[in-house]
């Protein structure tokens, strides 16, 4: 299956760099808040159009022959080291770029009414735009090193929004934190590429385009490296960058403080598109992965332990934004579950609700903080019905579908998912898959009576957001109320080279379902009374102990930085500068040299002391040593 | 004689010497024109050596543009010169460096400023002889030559302690050169004793008659003085001394090109005239530029001075590059001659950008800053931009070498190419640190608070940088295609026994 050229495909990619490039250079001044919002937003339709064009021209091919592919130029080539700037549209690329660019769309049209009066209205969409153009470069590359340009590219976008109000430190130092937390990530996940590519070139096969990896791979199995399986260690590695693109544990930590960005970067970027790319690239490399099982173990594990404990962290959460962090976290790890259960295509099925509920859940949030001028403390919410009700309705619709109210999108695919967990992981993973959904329905319910329902708890008063706002969170409310059942099938015949365990269902379906929709439902009954003022203060003074663990996150912050940052520091200071390069190497061996060099002269100089005799005597000495040595 | 004015590359080297010492006629207080002169002398010659990238063949393994005229017969020694395609991309380096040093100068050289032009002329002259010569001989004399107006650079125009930064300078270069001439003598006198030809000339001297013993210490010679000027740890302690006192200019051609002379002499010079030393010595060589890029890094990350910061990054940007250089593999060695350009042009850009700061507030110290991304965007723009390209992001030119080196050393040596891939989060560990101290944040200090942004002549030349730092990112072949045949061919000279089997990675075992 080689492909079909198809040079339409750089459209979708070149309308947001252009977009970029307009705003980015001529936004300011000449194109101002009147058209800079609407020049981003139109780069994104105009990407999204073509997407769309590309989805229904592959859609027309048999199943077989759905590949289509533009090449550009050949980027980097040196020895066997060849690297082209390709893109493919396959049926996973083209489900990732429609909910890249109509999730975009939709929230860059929200931007607009959010951003209004902000001084750096076309820097935001400058960078939201560039930002689009690397995750299609992400989702789109024909080839592992392509597809890290993107990777590293919405790594930029990231810490350039997150920091956007750069006057405040704390915004600045959480890009910062997010950029290099990602970077440690992407350190392994480029040793894992290195690897590939090293067993691979040895065998003579150095090509680096996905086809040609997936029909190469099966060389790989009977190679091992570090004394394990060759597969095994590339994949680890290579999910090792995952967890911090992805927020897996243990590099989750960016991802809360990320919410210092504005909102919509927060729906967009830490909720529906970037954060996902992990998951979309396990997908895309599911031959690798599935010559290795035992490194599938480890996703599952690790998406499971994510998902429980980011969601136990979620419930003690004020900010309504952090809830939402970690509820992404949490989600995350469900897709991580189902992707080491070998079910990809149950990965990218919760991938594409989750964007939608999700950044349903960020722009309500948005909208809430936006009505409220800035309040994010739920604890000073409340009532807020009354005076935004289309928010209110909104995000209704979004906290039941998280919630996996039976009918709505996330039950689809969080059912889909523990289903294949408990087939393919066994019951001790899929119970802490359920536990954790009943947690996920407690924690957004949470959310949503402290800040919609019962009496006012601050001061001030909230107004409804604008249509600009409201319309597009519409858009989303429809999809992530019928999106599940829409695409529930659909999407797995269309994936269906991925969906090895694909869409059908176990003889136990009917009662692992019950399960986890009795704990959704448990989960949204108990935080009707949990959440009242006297029941919170029994429960938090009863268990103090523990709140004061969870409330401070586990201290997992404060350890990575006593244990790792601290002391490098530490070590690279006190020891490598001060008593290394200064003492050691420069004060001794090279300033020492030059003192040695100068005392060695002093003391020759008294030699040279102008005295005649003793001239004499060592000429008469020395003539003396070599006729000794000559005869 | 009149082919050393129509060669183009003799005449790349004649131009500017020739302008310098004409430019000693010039009366010493006639400002516009020294500057203009010396403005028109760099451009003139980067559109001399834009004519020597038009008329490569980069088909051809062979040097082109060669000059040979005889100049000491008895001895052998003669006027040679000659380039493949690495020396083309370090050439024209130089050639785009020079007029943007020039315009960096205007304003920041208040003092005897005729000197100072004419230093920087003859500087660039020997900096593309030694990227030109094909003779020892004059290799070694435009090698040394470059250090006596590096030296004055730094000793006249530089900050409060340069006269300890320029003997240290000069002294530690000067050390590692000694043992290079006795190394150079050596060779030449083997090289009569086997053959009964006197000769100076490099190519010819590639494969002399050496035993392995012979070419252990020889390559070890060579080997320090180049490591010197790498600087390659742990030789790198006079770097950051010179770069903190030399003016912005100095640190420029400094970073940008003195720096890749070291690498350079090891393509060269040290590996295709000593393979099997370098053999022994390659992969201790790649260890030490490994180290260099931790140990580098981590520094780096504690210093406040930032142009002490920038010059422990370069050591450890120049520790990948020897990793690459080592390696012996395609894309490894092409990715390290990629990365000198990209060194160069990111390194040469933040010093010129810290240059910018020093100019308008007299101090070097990142706590002295903070906030001025709200006063001068359009620095900060360019300041990111920079500082990505330092950190090699994909899609800017820093990242192509980098990967290139990785992955190709990968395939030599697989430790050490995975150990130096933790340069990618301490680069960022460090720079961002510094970006964000002096960027972001409120405005603390008021004196920050008036600063204006790049003014005309600061756009025009930091734009040039730009373009190709983008431009290597995006689309690197054309660069890479020139380099190709003179990778191939020092990687051909580099074996010391024929054709060596497979090399399967170190940690791999078939089972």
């Amino acid at each position: 299956m080689e492909g079909n050229y198809y040079p339409l495909l750089k459209w979708i990619l070149l309308a947001p760099l252009a977009g970029f490039a307009v705003n980015g250079l001529f936004g300011r001044k000449f194109l101002g808040e009147k058209f800079g919002g609407l020049v981003g937003s139109l780069a994104i339709l105009v990407s999204f159009i073509f997407a769309a064009l590309t989805f229904s021209d592959l859609l027309n091919l048999p199943p077989e022959y759905r590949l289509l592919r533009d090449t550009l130029y050949t980027w980097i080539s040196a020895g066997s080291f060849v690297v082209e700037a390709a893109f493919r549209f396959d049926p996973l690329s083209a489900v990732m770029a429609l909910i890249v660019t109509g999730v975009s769309f939709l929230i860059h049209v929200y931007s607009i009414g959010y951003m209004k009066g902000d001084a750096g209205y076309n820097r935001y969409f400058a960078y939201l735009n560039l930002f689009v153009f690397f995750m299609l470069i992400l989702v789109l590359a024909d080839n592992p090193l392509l597809m890290f340009v993107g990777w590293e590219g919405v790594g930029l976008c990231s810490y350039l929004l997150i920091g956007f109000w750069y006057e405040d430190p704390e915004k600045a130092s959480a890009g910062k934190k997010a950029f290099i937390t990602n970077r440690v990530g992407d350190a392994g996940f480029l040793i894992g590429l290195m690897l590939l590519f090293g067993l691979l070139a040895s065998q003579g096969f150095a090509a680096m385009d996905f086809a040609s990896l997936e029909k190469n791979a099966p060389l790989l199995t009977s190679a091992t490296a570090l004394g394990i399986g060759a597969p095994t260690l590339i994949c680890l590695l290579l999910f090792f960058g995952a967890t911090g693109k992805s927020a897996q544990f243990p590099l989750y930590v960016w991802l809360p403080d990320a919410m210092a960005g504005p909102t919509p970067v927060s729906a967009l970027i830490h909720a529906a598109t970037m954060v996902t790319a992990g998951v979309y690239m396990l997908a895309r490399l599911h031959f690798l992965y599935e010559l290795a099982p035992r490194a599938l173990e480890v996703v599952m594990l690790v998406g499971c332990f994510t998902a429980f404990f980011a969601a136990v962290i979620g419930l003690l959460q004020k900010d309504i934004k952090k809830v939402l962090a970690y509820s992404t976290v949490s989600q995350l790890g469900y897709m991580f579950m189902a992707a080491g259960a070998g079910a990809f295509s149950a990965s990218i099925f919760h991938l594409a609700t989750h964007a939608f509920f999700k950044a349903l859940l960020f722009l309500a949030a948005g909208s809430v903080i936006h009505g409220m001028s800035g309040e994010q403390d739920m604890f000073k919410m409340g009532g807020l019905k009354k005076e935004m009700p289309f928010t209110f309705l909104l995000m209704a619709a979004g906290w039941l579908a998280i919630a996996g109210v039976p009918g709505l999108s996330g039950f689809y695919s969080k059912d889909l998912i523990l289903e294949k967990v408990f087939e393919h992981g066994g019951p001790a993973v899929w119970a802490v898959g359920v536990l954790t959904a009943g947690l996920t329905a407690f924690y957004t319910t949470r959310l949503f009576i402290l800040t919609f329902l019962r009496a006012r708890r601050g001061q001030g008063h909230a107004h409804e957001s604008p249509l600009t706002m409201t319309l597009p969170m519409a858009a989303l409310a429809v999809l992530a109320v019928a999106g599940g059942f829409l695409l529930k099938d659909r999407l797995f015949i269309f994936l269906e080279p991925l969906a090895a365990h694909g869409g059908e269902h176990s003889p136990l379906a009917a009662r692992l379902m019950m399960a986890s929709v009795g704990a959704g439902l448990a989960g949204i009954l108990l935080a009707f009374p949990l959440t009242l003022p006297d029941a919170a203060a029994f429960l938090k003074n009863s268990l103090s102990r523990l709140h004061g663990i969870v409330f401070r996150k586990f201290y997992v912050d404060e350890i990575y930085g006593l244990l790792v940052i601290r002391p490098l520091k530490l070590f690279s200071d006190r020891v490598l500068f001060s008593l290394v390069d200064a003492g050691l190497i420069d004060g001794v061996l090279v300033n020492g040299s030059a003192r040695a060099c100068y005392a060695a002269g002093r003391a020759l100089k008294r030699a040279q002391s102008g005295r005649l005799d003793i001239y004499a005597l060592v000429f008469a000495l020395g003539v003396t040593a070599m006729l000794f040595w000559i005869i | 004689m009149t082919e050393l004015l129509t060669n183009p590359l003799s005449l790349s080297i004649i131009l500017p010497a020739a302008a310098g010492l004409a430019l000693l006629a010039v009366p010493r207080d006639n400002e516009p024109l020294l500057k203009g002169a010396a403005l028109a002398a760099t451009l003139a010659t980067l559109l001399v050596t834009l004519k020597l990238y038009a008329g490569f063949d980069p088909a051809l393994a062979a040097m082109q543009f060669r000059l040979d005229l005889a100049w000491i017969p008895a001895y052998g020694i003669s006027y040679a010169l000659g380039i493949d395609g690495i020396s083309l991309l370090l050439i024209a380096l130089t050639a785009l460096l020079m007029p943007v040093s020039v315009l960096a100068s205007f304003s920041y050289i208040k003092e005897a400023q005729r000197g100072y032009y004419v230093c920087l002329l003859l500087l660039e002259a020997a900096m593309i002889g030694v990227f030109a010569a094909l003779d020892l001989f004059v290799f070694y004399l435009f090698w040394e030559g470059m250090l006596i107006p590096m030296y004055f650079l730094i000793g006249v125009w530089g900050g409060p302690r340069r006269i300890y930064a320029a003997l240290k300078f000069f002294i530690y270069t000067m050390a590692g050169s000694v043992l290079m001439l006795a190394a150079i003598l050596w060779v030449v006198a083997a090289q009569h004793a086997a053959t009964g030809v006197w000769t100076f000339s490099i190519p010819a001297l590639y494969g002399a008659a050496l035993t392995p013993e012979a070419q252990f210490w020889l390559f070890a010679a060579f080997a320090l003085a180049f490591a010197v000027k790498v600087p390659l740890f742990p030789f790198h302690t006079w770097l950051p001394d010179a770069h903190v006192e030399a003016p912005t200019a100095g640190s420029v051609l400094l970073a940008g090109v003195l720096l890749k002379m070291g690498v350079y002499g090891y393509i060269r010079l040290a590996v295709p005239m000593f393979p099997r030393g370098a053999a022994e010595f390659a992969p201790w060589l790649a260890a030490l530029g490994v180290t260099g890029v931790i140990y580098g890094s981590l520094v780096a990350w504690t210093q406040r001075d930032m142009k002490k910061m920038v010059a422990y990054s370069s050591v450890a940007h120049l520790g990948v590059v020897m990793l690459g250089v080592m390696a012996f593999e395609p894309a490894a060695v092409a990715g390290a001659v990629l990365q000198m350009v990209n060194h160069g042009l990111s390194t040469g850009a933040l010093f010129l950008l810290v240059g910018v700061l020093y100019e308008r507030r007299h101090t070097r110290m990142i706590e002295d800053y903070g906030g001025l991304a709200k006063v001068m965007p359009g620095f900060a723009a360019v300041f990111m931009i920079v500082t990505l390209s330092s950190i090699g992001l994909p899609g800017l030119n820093g990242f192509v070498g980098e990967a290139l080196i990785l992955f190709g050393s990968f395939l030599a040596y697989p430790w050490l190419a995975s150990l130096a891939v933790s340069g990618v989060v301490l680069s960022a560990v460090y720079m961002l640190g510094m970006y964000q101290a002096v960027m972001f944040g409120p405005l603390r200090h008021t004196e920050n608070k008036i600063l204006k942004d790049l003014s005309p002549r600061e756009w025009l030349y930091l734009l040039p940088l730009l373009f190709f730092i983008v431009l290597i990112g995006v689309w690197p072949n054309p660069f890479l295609r020139r380099a190709q045949a003179a990778v191939d061919s020092y990687i051909q000279l580099a074996q010391p026994y024929p054709a060596p089997p497979d090399t399967l990675p170190a940690v791999v075992v078939r089972k």
